[in-house]
């Protein structure tokens, strides 16, 4: 997994409310194991149904293809746990994405596939779209080990991140081998279980 | 005296190994559910050569990709889907995990065979590579949905790590008025709070409306949970959850069920726990709901008119309206009674069971569908229960489709699409644009309402048919 220290951009304003997963990556993609992320992301907002790029869909537009960071609305990946959605962002290059909230699932997903996804108040994730809008192309840099990023117009902003979302991230981390660490206490705890429901045990 | 604590929080200290000063646990899991999608996982365990550390906690059943036009292999035409759902036998065989594959009387959508199977039980923490995990809560479990990695992490490790999530009670109270259910319920819970309005909480749902649901209707609302943006959804198991747990095959048996009885009986949050967030509801105030939109928060009573977004006032939950109204072909103003449908969906995980077949059949007995409708049952035991009380004959009687217990159209993975521009009533949870195909636009609602709009063509107030019953 590929860590992230800092990033320096192009950001993109992404302002459609409640984006649900089923948008990111429509389920009709799903059945294989390995897709074409990038050109399934954002699918049917991105192209026509021949296949068409759709001229008014940000991504479209020349100054943001490039963008590696997404600034987007509330309740950004709600819906389906699908982790696809996650894959098809990082296919496509984008490293972190700024939101009032996050469906809870894909917060949790997205660390683990190296994308930072930390949120901020409503009202500067719409100033932030609105100068992204205004200024096509403009980049914004975040310093995660500092929890902190520039805005377009160079305003400082810092961000929260807790503590192991961090350290996953700055240092690229496969959570198998953090947990492993603990195999006596996961050890205790399943022959604690043994004692306390031995009737969902098996032999 | 120890600190009075809620549901979730029990089952948390319980099932918490160790947490880490940034607030981060390591978390065992009792039961660990999958479908076809854990195929991956399962290749992966065997790329790395690692264990699959706890088969005997793991449980699998095909329903995403599965056909359900037919009960084999062969009747899934698409080869890739084939391939997901051929691995599921030979991946359990070679993992040693129980496994409900095609043929098996058991299989069908897993949050419904959890829960009929006996293996969702009060206190346990359970996840699945599901969003609509959600609904094993309405037996007292701490259940939730993950993704692929989680998901692996669990098979290697039967662990996750988790922030402990904030908590939410939903108190509903009163009693429901006549035809309302349960589907109803929770779609208008979905319509005051918002599709985000539990992000980060997992939800308790209580008050004198809860209690009274059957075990069923429970795990309609707690389905649903998912959709206000809740982690978790769950009941306080009480003596209908024991009534119902009695006697199924992974329940406790004999000496154990006494055991595990006294053992559920601590689990109701303690009196004086603090939620973060309390929310009351009147049921009286619930009619039969419908979505108009492409987002579930978009919940009005089937008497309503379609909303003018020009009455909004903020700029983007305007732009919102206005993108849902266009995309689903509707006109501000218009009672949501004058939309005729193109097809009927009746299953899935939030009413794919027996209680909803029954509902539905009750309002299709004696009548003929007006529309496509395709009935799906939840589970293989579902499918057999309906047909040993004679559903499936009133269904096909009124012209409607029977067929093979899957996920099918609340997702749409296996190809049980509509087509673009048409209007599908659907009983399942998500009506998200393309959800049910490209350009398809879904209105949810009870499998009752469903069935309504299949005999008459037409959204309808099934209390009108239900009063002339």
């Amino acid at each position: 997994m590929e860590a992230f220290t800092t990033l320096t951009a192009v950001a993109a304003p992404f302002d459609r409310l409640n984006t649900d997963t089923d948008q990111i990556t429509p389920g009709r993609f799903l059945k294989k194991w390995d897709a074409d992320w990038e050109n399934v992301l954002f699918h049917d907002l991105r192209f026509t149904a021949k296949g068409r790029e759709k001229a008014d869909f940000i991504l479209n537009q020349k100054p943001f293809r490039d963008a590696k960071i997404l600034v987007c609305n509330t309740n950004f990946a709600c819906g389906s746990s699908r982790e696809s959605a996650v894959h098809a962002l990082v296919a496509y290059g984008f490293r972190a994405i700024i939101a009032p909230s996050f469906g809870d699932i894909f917060f949790g997903n997205s660390s683990k596939n190296g994308l930072l996804a930390f949120m901020q108040d409503a009202a500067v994730c719409a100033k932030l779209r609105e100068q992204l809008h205004a200024d096509p192309g403009a980049t914004m840099s975040i310093d995660l080990a500092e929890q902190s990023y520039t805005g377009p117009d160079g305003t400082a902003y810092s961000f929260e991140i807790d503590g192991f979302r961090k350290h996953v991230l700055l240092n690229g981390l496969d959570d198998i081998e953090l947990t492993m660490q603990y195999e006596d206490q996961i050890a205790a705890h399943e022959a604690g279980l043994k004692q306390e429901i031995p009737w969902i045990v098996g032999e | 005296m120890a600190e009075p604590r809620t549901m979730v929080e029990k089952i948390w200290d319980r099932a918490c190994i160790l947490t880490h000063d940034d607030g981060q646990s390591l978390l065992f899991v009792d039961r660990h559910l999958a479908h076809e999608g854990s195929g991956r996982g399962f290749a992966r365990l065997r790329a790395e050569g690692r264990k699959l550390r706890r088969p005997d906690l793991t449980f699998g059943t095909a329903d995403h990709y599965v056909s359900t036009k037919g009960s084999k292999l062969d009747d899934i035409t698409d080869p890739d889907m084939r391939e997901r759902v051929a691995g599921c036998g030979p991946n359990a065989e070679e993992f040693g995990v129980t496994f409900f594959t095609l043929g098996d009387p058991r299989r069908g959508i897993v949050h419904v065979v959890g829960p009929e199977q006996g293996l969702t039980q009060p206190g346990l923490l359970m996840v699945c590579g599901d969003s609509h995990t959600s609904t094993h809560g309405a037996l007292g479990a701490f259940a939730f949905g993950i993704g692929s990695t989680e998901h692996y992490h669990v098979m290697a490790t039967q662990c996750l790590w988790q922030r402990k999530p904030k908590t939410m009670r939903i108190n509903v109270e009163g009693e429901r008025g006549f035809g309302v259910t349960a589907k109803d319920v929770i779609l208008h819970i979905i319509g005051e709070i918002g599709a985000q309005g539990a992000t980060g909480h997992v939800i308790e749902y209580a008050g004198s409306t809860i209690r009274a649901m059957t075990i069923d209707e429970r795990l309609t609302v707690c389905n649903m949970s998912i959709e206000a943006g809740g982690r978790a959804g769950m009941i306080a198991p009480d003596e209908t959850t024991f009534d119902y747990l009695k006697g199924r095959p992974f329940a406790p048996h004999d000496a154990d069920w006494k055991t595990a009885v006294a053992l559920w009986k601590t689990l109701p949050t303690d009196a004086g726990a603090v939620f973060d967030r309390e929310v009351t509801i009147d049921a009286a105030r619930i009619a039969p709901t419908v979505t108009w939109g492409t987002s579930p928060e978009n919940a009005l009573p089937v008497t309503a008119k379609i909303p003018d977004p020009s009455a909004e006032a903020d700029a983007g939950k305007r732009t919102a309206l206005e993108n849902a109204i266009d995309y689903m072909g509707l006109t501000p103003g218009a009672p949501l009674t004058d939309l005729t449908v193109d097809g009927v969906f009746i299953g899935s995980c939030t009413n794919g069971r027996l209680s909803d077949l029954r509902a539905a059949a009750a309002v299709a007995k004696g009548r003929k569908a007006k529309t496509p409708t395709i009935v799906v049952p939840g589970s293989g035991q579902v499918k057999a229960q309906a047909e040993a009380e004679g559903l499936d004959e009133i269904f096909v009687e009124a012209g409607m489709e029977w067929r093979e217990a899957g996920c099918s159209m609340c997702c749409g993975f296996n190809g049980d699409i509509g087509k673009p521009q048409q209007r599908w009533a659907s009983t399942s949870n998500r009506n998200f644009v393309g959800r049910q195909g490209p350009g398809v636009r879904t209105h949810l609602m009870s499998a009752a309402m469903a069935a309504a709009a299949a005999v008459t063509g037409r959204f309808t107030d099934v209390r009108e048919l239900e009063e002339n019953a």
